[in-house]
């Protein structure tokens, strides 16, 4: 008894963690499932056909790949808008620095489904035809402050020291930017564009109001929610939890060994 | 060497002494930096939110198209007509919230005091989730929660269901299309937005300050409530802006784990605009929404006392 | 730059700065000579760091010109300026390892052949063996001295040393003092130096401009400032004077002493050295430094030989610190005046609660204006430590 309260804590976190990792376990063991009839919900036998044949299904490796060029595009973009406004917000005193604060501020504190409704009317309005356009826009719209974010916290805590010695030491603005501020920026920069990649490519609520008949990956897995479930569902989400846990992991042993020798 | 000289005021100054001015292209420089994200966020964040209130106050129909007439009946007819969704949706959130809260502090204080060398292992586990599609994993709780699934019949047998039934949580014993269903969706589709700002802000905590309570003679649950807890506030705040917030507005759970009696605000949101096409009440709908979040975060942060959120 | 033989001297003419209603730097004319070791020093906010970030070009001056021997420099941008800085707390590029950090202003610069160089550099600061090192790995003293020689190696006309040794304890700050010394006769680079640590400034430069609000109060060699304070600033920044406020009885005749008095005693000041006109019946701040005085018990009062200053008073406190005691003693001309005593022969008498009388040689008087606040420069000596 003394040693349940004395863990208490711990015993309480590792349930919590049972919680969150409890569907990707039964994700993983249902890619094996070969169920009867169209729904991959309940357990049925061992199976390795979907394993074999992942993009047997029509339509969804298309959408797989059109998620991931998405992700890459919305990136790239609320990554160059939103490195330059944090730049901009720690570096340079300006008028209105509230007023973009709160413009920053507010797409994450408002109900995605809001600004997924309010963007939808913006384009039947205007006329604009939905698809792969309408749905980047909208991505690098709500990644862009989340981006903005990361990269803040990395710029306000670099020494201001460091960019007015490169300049000493005889780089322009573009050597210096180039050479010191963006190596330094970088960690920042990167979360940005992790957490910007992870949104839009996970992103449904938007991507469900503006992308007209262009289908997701999400909105795949959403369609086939109603028509029935593909157990190939299952294998592109393990692969998928595999290889990032495995890319974790390598990093991971990467910078351990960096570390020691560097040391050495 | 020439002597040094000094004059402590300037000299009679030959002219009137040039001020200088920065350069104009030096103060621009943030305003450029700062115009093309800026604009991005006026044209397709701010102008849709004044499309859709014009939208709000319009009427029509689809075949002779939508006219602003300043009908604001809209918002009252929309409001009794769906009020029962928009506390569902405040209720569903507000107790994922705190479920998130209560299930996610003990993790993020395990991982940022308990684990030693585990820690990134941890954390790792707790972002891992994210990889595999929100939708894929919500889907699995279909499975997790089926009528025959051992988790329901641990529940049962334990009499559990026979409580929750009775607080008209759950239906006999179902768990799936059930208000707990959707609630138990939307907890663990949020939690990890709960946990990494609380890790953060524990992990900044100097563990010398619970050596320093604990010598002045505090127990570990009075370090907990004196110490530790005040110093996560701004984890705590943010977390559960983090998580009532895309909470409140989701359709994604209460679709495919609940049922007809459990829709929320978001559901109804979509289907109008998506399916019935009723613009103004769905843009009225998603107005009034947006009003009661940023009202109710508002007060939350002014009584909280953070403004340090991002 | 290898142009560093031709006219180098630092001119500041009219250089002020001003942010928004606060003035941080009133207009200065200051010159450094070439080749020297020029330090400014103050209390932290006296517009030291500032002036030296104008002459780096770090910092846009509102008013005046800033020239390099005979070029108008004003205007041009840190990087094209043939100065470089030594930053406080360094500023070593952390990404880079350490050879990388002292080539980079050559390599800039367009040099593609940097490493005899860089070798040279670091067997000058004697870090040979460290070049592949990240920052981090480096304890404070070698930061502090790869900052020095990733500057240095670009040959300046002008080195700006900003608080360089601020970040290191007491005697590793010694060490590099001399270190830095020894680097400047070496290269005979003109180096210009900002500090708060009176010490350090003393021994280090051949001038020292003391700063204070913004303006330069006084500006000389370091004995010179020491023993001839021109304002009670200076007299209380740089170690320690007694000030006592007095009024004048005679002016005497010029160059002759001037007689005061002070706590019903009479003093004489060297007419020489008082900084404004005195007239009789005037005030005037008369000042003399601890260890110019001797401390005799009341009893012995007549050995005291004849013509020196005297003030009687009671001891209220003594310290023992190796070679010297300081007393503090209270007296009608003035409360808590020290005085700093060798420790050759201790007089067993000189305990606190003592009446004695303090003397010196009335040569070693200095006057200053009674127009100025008597204990300015105070507490910022403390601050310094």
């Amino acid at each position: 008894m003394r040693w349940i309260r004395r863990n208490l804590v711990v015993i309480a976190g590792l349930l919590t963690l049972a919680y969150m990792i409890l569907p990707n376990i039964v994700v993983m063991v249902f890619s094996f499932n070969k169920p009867n009839g169209r729904f991959n919900y309940s357990w049925q036998r061992f199976s390795l056909d979907a394993w074999k044949d992942p993009c047997g299904v029509a339509d969804m490796c298309e959408s797989l790949s059109l998620s991931l060029q998405l992700a890459a595009w919305a990136t790239v973009g609320a990554l160059v808008l939103g490195t330059m406004i944090a730049f901009a917000l720690v570096r340079y005193r300006f008028r209105a620095r509230g007023a973009i604060n709160s413009l920053i501020f507010l797409p994450m504190a408002m109900p995605e489904v809001v600004m997924a409704a309010s963007l939808l009317t913006l384009f039947l309005n205007m006329g604009i035809e939905l698809g792969f356009w309408t749905v980047l826009i909208a991505h690098i719209m709500f990644c862009l402050s989340f981006v903005v974010t990361a990269v803040k916290a990395r710029v306000m805590s670099m020494d201001p020291r460091l960019e007015e010695a490169a300049r000493d030491l005889y780089a322009g603005p573009v050597q210096t930017f180039l050479r010191v501020t963006l190596p330094i920026a970088a960690p920042g920069i990167a979360a940005g564009a992790l957490l910007a990649f992870a949104l839009s490519f996970d992103d449904f609520i938007i991507t469900n109001f503006n992308a007209g008949s262009t289908v997701t990956f999400p909105m795949f897995v959403w369609g086939s929610a109603q028509r029935g479930t593909p157990v190939q569902i299952n294998v592109i989400g393990t692969a998928m939890f595999v290889l990032a846990v495995l890319m974790v992991v390598a990093g991971q042993i990467i910078t351990n060994r960096r570390k020691k020798t560097a040391t050495a | 060497m020439s002597t040094p000289t000094l004059t402590k005021e300037a000299p009679q100054p030959v002219e009137e002494p040039v001020l200088r001015k920065p350069s104009t292209r030096k103060r621009l420089v943030p305003y450029w930096l700062l115009l093309p994200g800026i604009i991005w966020l006026v044209v397709f964040f701010a102008l849709p939110l004044v499309y859709q209130a014009s939208t709000s106050i319009q009427t029509g129909s689809l075949e002779q198209g939508f006219q602003v007439t300043w009908h604001f009946q809209t918002y009252w007819d929309a409001f009794t007509e769906y009020w029962p969704q928009f506390v569902r949706s405040l209720l569903y959130a507000g107790t994922a919230t705190l479920l998130c809260l209560l299930l996610g502090y003990p993790l993020a204080y395990l991982i940022a005091f308990k684990a030693g060398r585990w820690r990134n292992l941890l954390l790792v586990l707790v972002i891992a989730p994210f990889f595999t599609s929100f939708l894929i994993r919500t889907l699995a709780w279909k499975t997790i929660l089926a009528d025959d699934s051992v988790v329901v019949d641990v529940l049962n047998a334990l009499h559990v269901l026979d409580v929750t039934s009775w607080l008209g949580w759950t239906e006999g014993e179902r768990v799936l299309a059930t208000p707990m269903a959707v609630v138990c969706g939307l907890t663990y589709n949020f939690l990890p937005f709960m946990i990494l700002p609380l890790y953060t802000s524990l992990e900044r905590i100097d563990g010398r300050l619970h050596e320093a309570a604990q010598d002045l003679y505090a127990s570990p649950a009075t370090t907990f409530r004196k110490v530790t807890f005040p110093l996560s506030m701004p984890g705590v705040v943010s977390g559960t802006l983090l998580t009532f917030i895309p909470a409140s507005g989701d359709y994604v759970n209460a679709e495919l784990l609940g049922s007809t009696d459990t829709k929320m605000v978001g559901n109804v949101i979509q289907s109008q605009f998506l399916r019935v096409l009723d613009y103004p009440t769905a843009a009225a709908l998603s107005f009034i929404l947006m009003a009661i979040v940023l009202v109710m975060v508002t007060v939350y942060i002014r009584k909280a006392g953070t403004e340090d959120l991002v | 730059m290898t142009d560093n033989n031709t006219g180098g001297d630092v001119r500041l003419t009219g250089i002020s700065k001003a942010y928004g209603s606060f003035t941080a730097v009133h207009p200065l004319d200051l010159t450094v000579p070439q080749g020297s070791f020029f330090a400014l020093l103050g209390a932290s906010g006296c517009g030291k760091t500032t002036t030296l970030r104008m002459i780096a070009g770090l910092e846009d001056p509102s008013t005046g010109t800033i020239f390099l021997g005979d070029k108008d420099v004003t205007d041009l941008p840190p990087y094209k300026r043939p100065v470089n800085t030594v930053f406080q707390s360094y500023a070593l590029f952390p990404h880079m390892d350490i050879s990388e950090n002292i080539a980079f202003g050559l390599r800039r610069r367009g040099i593609k052949s940097v490493k005899k160089q860089v070798d040279d550099m670091l067997e000058l600061v004697q870090l040979g063996d460290k070049a592949h090192h990240k920052p981090h790995q480096l304890s404070g003293g070698q930061q502090q001295r790869v900052a020095v020689a990733r500057a240095l190696i670009n040959h300046p006309q002008v080195l700006l040393l900003d608080e360089p040794l601020g970040a290191l304890d007491l005697k590793l700050r010694r060490q590099m003092q001399l270190e830095l010394k020894r680097i400047q006769t070496e290269v005979g680079i003109t180096f210009v130096h900002v500090t708060h640590d009176q010490e350090e400034a003393m021994t280090m430069a051949d001038q020292v401009a003391v700063m204070n609000g913004g303006r330069v109060e006084q500006l000389g060699a370091p004995a010179d400032l020491y023993e001839n304070p021109q304002t009670t600033f200076v007299a209380n920044f740089l170690g320690t004077s007694n000030l006592i406020e007095a009024e004048v009885l005679e002016t005497g005749s010029s160059g002759g002493d001037v007689l005061v008095t002070a706590g019903g005693g009479k003093l004489r000041v060297p007419g020489a050295r008082c900084t404004s006109a005195v007239r009789q019946g005037g005030k005037v701040l008369v000042g003399v430094r601890p260890e110019k005085i001797s401390l005799a018990h009341a009893d012995d009062a007549g050995s005291i030989a004849d013509g020196r200053n005297r003030v009687t008073g009671r001891i209220a406190d003594s310290s023992f610190i190796g070679v010297s005691t300081q007393y503090v003693v209270n007296s009608p001309a003035g409360a808590e005046l020290q005085v700093y005593e060798q420790n050759i022969e201790r007089d067993t008498r000189l305990v606190p609660g003592a009446e004695v009388v303090l003397h010196w040689n009335p040569a070693h008087t200095f006057g200053l204006d009674a127009a100025q606040d008597i204990d300015a420069g105070v507490e910022t000596v403390e601050d310094a430590g």
